[in-house]
């Protein structure tokens, strides 16, 4: 097993160089001198000096790269150039949001979805089974920025159930806070109900079709026995990658949630660093995305011996 | 008491329409063992499956009567089916390969029956399982019962599929071809195992075949099915032996049989001549070392004359399918030599014994592009031949597709024909540029016996004809007995021993051959097709 | 019954999209761009079907040339995606090795950037303009078409009829473009429709954001943009283009079902 570990991590390896190679040439690519790009037309020269030695800028691109990894391994990211502030640590502040987020609604509509989906297999080509599909590919098909509209127009602005614009974190006040992120939440787990239901629907009607659950039910097994040890955990295999998968992306997609919201997660710091041209935020955002994708896969990856025992160390 | 009556049996698509049973009517007493032969699209496997109340989606019962142990299914309520399931009625199915639950233990799945149908203990449970693991002859049952099903083959997860119904001592045990899926040698054993089984708990049998000579070797009674309905019924030797509808004896002349021996001798240099023929593949790489390899063939020496047919026979595992490829210079050697009309050909790519050798494949589903029609599929091969005008070509293409039986076709796709017709356009592609050398893998294995006899005739006229010499792979001793000229044994890599058809049918020397030729599926009514299963 | 009702009521949707985008390159009941502050925030009436915005202008005749405008990029991006796609897939598929290995890694680490940050990333560097967004989208999604089609090819070159085609003597390339590419369209055309889609939202997305298509060019994503100050006392401008995208997005997800249930090839051979 440590030995299926040590191998998974190490294939990380090359792509988390790639994506930091992707993103150091990020700006470099940019047409015109770094710093100028970075710092606007009208910029202090003493504050054009400081960056261009915090940049390196005289030496030679391989030692740039080299000298920017070195301070990323050691934590730092920089700093930003419209308040000054510590790249990582403002990176980590804003993720603590988006994460909670993120993670409570795949949560929960995996609850939803693959129970669904396992059901709707079940009675395949039934009126049931027609309605699920039928709302799951309703669900996908709309867009998350808009739903978050509705719902605030309609929770928010008409019934005032809930506040419709601000934040307030956890620590200071929970049930405060727990109505300023109720609706984000609800959103995206609408959304991907739909997504993930037709993932689990599909799988289900894979595994049905295999002989050993008819072998089951020639043993006298009964049917709710049948779904719940033979077929659930052999469909589930293709919907946990889904999840790996959604969780990734979403953390992209997050920033148009927020920005509806009005919340202080991770994609709006990257959108609102992108218009302000705060490119080592940027950077830094980018970076750290990418990061946590590829760990939140090698962590999928790595659970999948316990569904699949056919998955072995080999 | 009659443990099983079925009458007027009717099953048909839930879509409407078409008789996928039709009127079908049998009986199966107490200790009985009855085999219920058909050809696909027999129905065979629906009856079976209406007997335990487990129609596929798209089939519906429509009629008839099925009492079960005095049980009338149509009445029953599901509970009671449920608890007939098992203890009464178990059943085997053809896939092992994915008849069991990859993500739970051996052990965990033949448990669960016992405690659903049995108030016994745990340890009560896990005993007998390791009792019937060791019964069925696995031969180490405690690792067994805690391991994973993917760990074994596909022999031995068939036992234990055995194992795990045997276990409830059921009344009426139901195979649906359990043994197709398996290696020649394999599939005897299991059937003897499973016949032993049956004696030991006094259970009735009804085994789904298409193997006449399994037929012949276990059952006191068939039925023979064809296209859902019952064409004949009787002791198995009546059956076979006198049959009276002519399907029946079509199905009774498909089984191969010796013709009068060619007398095709090898004169003169060989066409084809491997010396020292060695096969390795490297084993897996991982991280810092490779795995140890796998050595498939192993010192081979065969020499194959112009016109001949060489047979090779072997068990899965033998290296005769890699020795056919590796023969046409397909899969890379490790060791020896291959010669063509005396040149060396091993290692240089020789044009001229590409274009003078061909393959005709297993799998007719796979072997076709989908995507091609008839005509450019057979057509294709003589883009090598450019002294070919257009009408010239067109004209042989469908001079070859009437030669095998399929005139006028040649604007068809692959997915509208039947696997016979698909295999007969693979020997048309194959012979279409008069090859001089044609290896045949395993060519009527996935087909149906009486299609089988039929293909195994068109490959014997067009060799007369065309004059090919032939290196014909096959499992199945009964094909080759037809067909061969010389047989060569392989087993482990090696040859283990070669001769003449006559030689090797008649006087095998070597015990593995003579394990083949006992595994044979031939018309054998010695042994136990007298004896009844005592009940 | 399912395949059908997905493709006509998909069809439908697509049609209606398409049917829309095209008229409106000829016409609109007004000009989408004209200021009119008199006529500011009305509410959908028989003049203006879906009402006016801040500027007076039409709704109707907004959300249809933004109908042109998504139609347009979204269909240049996929082209992109998917002859890109194609090509480096099959090459990576087919020839394997060190090609594949290499290919593959740079792929993986391209798919570790969710789509939009990936397209947001290369505007940064090439600005934000119809053909910037298309050619960041298009290598937004080229890696998902890459994985597709590698794994498609993976599958092909082990069916026998390749081995076939080696056997008669052809060359490899041969096989790769007689044999192989003819075989992979199939799930590569059902990745396609869902990846109309997928371009479909994120273009709006990024409009959304404000780093699209930059206003007063009307689409569907910026339209949405502004009509959140507007959102209690003018629903109707929120309410409008984002049906669109919905009901588009539903049409292109039926009509990529039906097409994905065709081809199944155990549909095929029913």
């Amino acid at each position: 097993m440590l030995g299926y570990l040590a191998r998974r991590l190490a294939m990380t390896i090359p792509t988390l160089l790639l994506v930091a190679i992707a993103v150091f040439a990020l700006v470099r690519l940019i047409p015109g001198d770094p710093v100028q790009v970075m710092l606007g037309d009208s910029a202090d020269p003493v504050q054009a000096a400081q960056l261009r030695a915090q940049l390196g800028l005289d030496q030679p691109i391989p030692l740039q790269f080299m000298h920017w990894i070195a301070k990323l391994a050691a934590g730092d990211f920089g700093h930003s150039i419209t308040n000054n502030l510590a790249v990582l640590p403002l990176i980590l502040d804003r993720f603590q949001v988006s994460a909670v987020i993120v993670l409570v609604a795949v949560a929960a509509a995996a609850c939803i979805a693959v129970p669904a989906g396992l059901i709707a297999a079940w009675k395949q080509n039934s009126l049931l089974d027609l309605s699920v599909v039928g709302g799951a590919t309703l669900l996908l098909s709309i867009p998350s920025f808009w739903l978050g509209l509705l719902l605030l127009l309609l929770f928010g602005l008409k019934l005032k159930w809930l506040p419709v614009i601000g934040y307030v974190p956890f620590s200071e006040n929970f049930w405060q806070a727990a109505t300023f992120i109720l609706l984000p939440i609800v959103t995206l787990t609408m959304i991907e109900i739909g997504v993930l239901t037709r993932m689990a629907r599909a799988a289900s009607i894979e595994v049905l079709r295999l002989e050993y659950v008819t072998h089951a039910r020639a043993k006298g097994v009964p049917e709710w026995l049948v779904l719940g040890r033979h077929v659930l955990p052999n469909a589930f295999a293709p919907t946990w990658t889904l999840i790996g998968l959604v969780l990734g992306h979403l953390l992209g997609g997050i920033a148009v949630i927020e920005t509806v919201f009005t919340l202080p997660g991770l994609g709006r710091l990257l959108v609102d660093s992108i218009f302000a041209r705060d490119y080592p935020v940027v950077q830094g955002c980018l970076l750290f995305t990418a990061v946590i994708y590829v760990v939140v896969n090698l962590i999928v990856d790595l659970c999948y011996p316990l569904f699949d025992p056919r998955v072995t160390v080999a | 008491m009659t443990l099983l009556a079925v009458d007027n049996l009717r099953i048909e698509a839930a879509s409407g329409g078409t008789a996928v049973v039709d009127d079908v009517s049998f009986a199966i007493e107490r200790g009985e063992f009855l085999a219920v032969v058909g050809e696909s699209g027999s129905g065979k496997t629906a009856a079976a499956r209406a007997v335990l109340g487990l129609l596929p989606p798209g089939l519906r019962k429509v009629g008839g009567r099925i009492v079960l142990d005095g049980v009338d299914l149509a009445t029953a309520a599901s509970r009671r089916m449920r608890a007939l399931r098992g203890p009464t009625v178990g059943m085997v199915f053809q896939e092992p390969m994915v008849s069991l639950n990859p993500a739970i233990s051996v052990g965990a799945q033949m448990a669960e029956g016992l405690r659903l149908h049995e108030r016994i203990g745990k340890s009560e449970i896990k005993r007998r399982c390791l009792d019937m693991l060791a019964r069925v002859q696995i031969r180490d049952p405690d690792r067994t019962y805690d391991a994973y099903p993917h760990e074994f083959s596909g022999g031995m997860r068939q036992r234990i599929m055995l194992a795990s119904v045997m276990l409830l001592k059921p009344k009426l045990l139901i195979a649906d071809e359990p043994t197709t899926a398996l290696d020649t040698l394999t599939q005897r054993e299991v059937l003897d195992l499973m016949v032993g089984l049956a004696r030991d708990h006094g259970t009735s049998v009804m085994l789904i075949t298409h193997n006449l000579g399994l037929v012949s070797r276990y059952a006191q009674r068939a039925l023979v099915l064809r296209q859902g309905r019952m064409v004949e019924s009787g002791t198995s030797r009546q059956i076979l032996a006198a049959p009276r509808e002519a399907y029946t004896r079509q199905l009774v002349e498909a089984l191969p049989r010796r013709g009068a021996a060619t007398g095709r001798r090898q004169s003169g240099d060989p066409l084809v001549s491997v010396r020292g023929l060695k096969v390795a593949f490297a084993g897996r790489q991982r991280l810092f070392r490779r795995d140890a390899g796998v050595s498939a063939v192993n010192g081979v020496d065969l020499d194959i004359g112009a016109g001949e047919t060489v047979a090779v026979v072997g068990g899965s595992g033998s290296g005769k399918t890699t020795l056919g490829r590796a023969m046409l210079r397909l899969i890379p050697t490790s060791g020896g030599e291959i010669r063509f009309r005396g040149k060396d050909v091993t290692t240089t790519a020789d044009r001229e014994f590409r274009l003078a050798s061909q393959l005709v494949f297993q799998d007719p589903y796979s072997s076709l592009d989908p995507r091609m029609r008839l005509g450019e599929i057979v057509a294709e091969p003589l883009r090598h031949v450019p002294e070919l005008t257009v009408g010239e070509r067109d004209r042989r293409v469908e001079a070859m597709l009437e030669e095998v039986g399929l005139a006028g076709l040649a604007r068809r796709w692959p997915h509208e024909l039947s696997g016979g017709q698909r295999q007969r356009v693979a020997i048309a592609r194959a012979i279409v540029r008069q090859p001089a050398f044609v290896v045949a893998d395993e060519p009527v294995s996935a087909l149906d016996m009486t299609i089988q006899a039929q293909v195994l005739k068109l490959f014997e006229r067009l060799q007369a004809q065309y004059g090919f010499a032939c290196l014909f792979i096959s499992h199945d001793l009964a094909a080759v007995e037809q067909v061969a000229d010389r047989v060569v044994v392989m087993q482990g890599g090696q040859i283990v021993e070669q001769g003449s058809r006559d030689d090797i049918f008649d006087r095998p020397q070597h015990d593995y051959t003579k394990a083949l030729l006992a595994a044979a599926p031939v018309l054998d009514f010695a042994g136990t097709a007298v004896a009844r299963v005592s009940g | 019954m399912r395949l059908r009702a997905n493709t006509a009521i998909g069809g439908a949707l697509v049609t209606l999209l398409l049917g829309t985008a095209i008229t409106a390159m000829f016409w609109t009941p007004f000009d989408p761009l004209r200021i009119n502050l008199r006529a500011r925030l009305q509410p959908p009436s028989s003049l203006y079907w879906l009402g006016t915005d801040e500027f007076g202008r039409d709704v109707l005749s907004r959300v249809m040339v933004g109908a042109g405008a998504s139609v347009v990029i979204s269909l240049l991006t996929v082209l992109l995606a998917v002859a890109a796609g194609m090509a480096i897939g099959c090459a990576a598929g087919y020839i394997r090795g060190w090609t594949d290995r290499i290919i593959m890694a740079v792929n993986d680490a391209l798919l570790a950037f969710p789509g939009i940050l990936l397209a947001l990333a290369v505007m940064i560097v090439v600005g934000a303009n119809k053909v910037g967004l298309i050619l960041a989208l298009g290598l937004a999604y080229i890696p998902s078409v890459v994985r597709v089609v590698r794994g498609t090819v993976l599958s092909i070159r082990e069916k026998e009829y390749i081995e076939a085609s080696r056997v008669i003597g052809n060359s490899e390339a041969y096989s790769m473009i007689r044999h192989v590419m003819p075989n992979a369209i199939a799930p590569v055309a059902v990745l396609t429709t869902s990846m109309f889609g997928w371009v479909l939202l994120a273009e709006s997305a990024l409009s959304f954001l404000g780093l699209g298509v930059p206003p007063p060019a009307p689409t569907w994503g910026n339209m949405l943009a502004a009509s959140r100050p507007f959102m209690e006392t003018a629903a109707w401008l929120s309410i409008a283009p984002g049906l669109c995208i919905a009901l588009t997005l539903l049409g292109v997800n039926l009509l990529g079902d039906s097409l994905r249930d065709r081809l199944d090839p155990r549909m095929a051979h029913g």
